[in-house]
């Protein structure tokens, strides 16, 4: 029995395998429709978030499964004091595949060593989001194609942006991949990934404060938000929100086949009128969400297609 | 100058660097065995002008040589047999330790879980970083 903790839990093959899977349930959603009649997906969410919680949902219904599950602390039996450990064993007789979402980093792994039954980590605390990365890496694979040879773009909070930490481990398996770290200098690349894991293994980057400067350059443009409260002072925060926030006019300087994505939800970094440019493909990226979930459900219950 | 016997059967902790002898003690829960143990402060030493030797009257087996080698992997373990050295054991960083140090990041799991353990493992032997098994939160041991 398999849990998926960190996107780096499977191998570049295993992930290949996994989006091969994604893309034939995309292709043929009826024949993957009844494929887990009878199976339960319980959605532990310790805490609040709507988006992965129901694209787990809406998932396993595509699979013909039922779910059950609760979406806060508030309503579990966490408010009474029960361990994770407990919650899991319960679950365990419930339920036949968990995604577990908690505020507490590491709180899917000690699930996952107690249960009886596939976890998956649905985000833990500021630390792991593996479904988030694989949504983003099948999104980028389907509609460029390809995985190696990308100059990427990662625009805002890189420090504390845990998707975009999760995306650059997993990119960095793939060859020929440029980063370019677009972020004010509050909010740079952490030390650990840009001098133990990008220089170590000579990894191409560059850090740039205005995105401006680099949108003609890049294939793909990954955005997060530039929160106010991360900055040290009002007045640095005015004169730089604007630098990170995309527009029409900054995306007439971005090639014509590049992608712009964004693990939502969006504020106000990226313009409403960027969203009808068929280059804005973040709405996309949360169907393609829905598809590598049905397959890693597939994949972790063991469920053979034919 | 102080004169301490030598020990029959047991292990002589040397090279230990001065003022530490007391946390090994405790880290080594010597304080649960009921046998002659000598801590020897502030001794004379060519190679590091000051040391601290531990001297435990024990079989070895009682000895934790991952919780020793991860407080000090430089320290020289000396097996004594009928009063004298028979082995020297190389001590080598833990992959992996358990409940030696705590996880100090308020936001993992180890901080409301009850009972788990605190796992560390060694991510990088050069530079002595240990990451929660947990919450992946550094803790550089040099």
């Amino acid at each position: 029995m398999r849990h998926l903790m960190s996107p780096l839990d499977m191998s570049v093959d295993e992930l290949d395998r996994l989006m091969n899977l994604a893309d034939n349930i995309r292709l043929n959603p009826d024949k993957y429709a009844h494929v887990c009649d009878g199976k339960i997906l319980a959605t532990c969410f310790y805490e609040p978030s709507t988006r992965t919680r129901l694209s787990f949902e809406s998932a396993m219904m595509h699979l013909g499964g039922k779910t059950l599950g609760f979406a806060s602390a508030d309503s579990s039996s966490a408010a009474k004091g029960e361990s994770v450990s407990d919650t899991i064993r319960m679950i365990s007789c419930y339920a036949d595949i968990c995604a577990m979402r908690h505020p507490k980093e590491g709180a899917p792994m000690v699930a996952a060593s107690k249960s009886k039954i596939p976890v998956i980590n649905a985000g833990d605390g500021g630390h792991q989001h593996p479904t988030q990365t694989l949504t983003d890496l099948l999104t980028i694979r389907s509609l460029k194609g390809h995985l190696d040879q990308l100059t990427i773009g990662l625009c805002g909070d890189l420090k504390f942006g845990r998707t975009v930490h999760s995306l650059i481990n997993a990119l960095i398996r793939y060859p020929n991949i440029n980063f370019v770290f677009i972020s004010p200098e509050e909010l740079r690349i952490p030390d650990y990934i840009r001098d133990d894991l990008l220089k170590q293994d000579h990894i191409s980057f560059k850090e740039v404060i205005r995105l401006e400067e680099v949108m003609p350059e890049l294939d793909l443009l990954y955005m997060t938000r530039v929160q106010k409260e991360r900055f040290f002072n009002e007045e640095d925060y005015v004169r730089l929100k604007d630098f990170y926030i995309l527009d029409k006019s900054k995306m007439e300087l971005a090639r014509p086949d590049m992608l712009v994505l964004h693990p939502l939800p969006r504020v106000n970094e990226i313009s409403v009128e960027v969203d009808d440019d068929p280059r804005a493909v973040y709405f996309e990226q949360v169907q393609y969400g829905v598809y590598i979930r049905m397959a890693l459900i597939l994949a972790l219950l063991e469920v053979e297609v034919e | 100058m102080l004169n301490v016997g030598r020990i029959e059967e047991g292990f002589v902790l040397d090279h230990i660097k001065a003022g530490k002898s007391l946390s090994i003690y405790h880290d080594l829960k010597l304080d649960k065995l009921d046998c002659t143990i000598a801590i020897i402060k502030n001794a004379k030493s060519n190679k590091m002008g000051k040391k601290d030797i531990v001297k435990v009257e024990c079989d070895i087996d009682m000895l934790d040589f991952d919780i020793l080698g991860f407080i000090d992997h430089n320290i020289t373990v000396n097996v004594i047999k009928d009063g004298e050295i028979v082995a020297k054991k190389d001590l080598v960083l833990p992959k992996q330790i358990t409940n030696v140090i705590k996880c100090k990041n308020p936001r993992c799991i180890t901080s409301i879980e009850q009972e788990l353990q605190h796992v560390f493992i060694l991510t990088d032997e050069e530079k002595e970083i240990y990451r929660c098994k947990y919450c992946e939160e550094h803790y550089n041991n040099q």
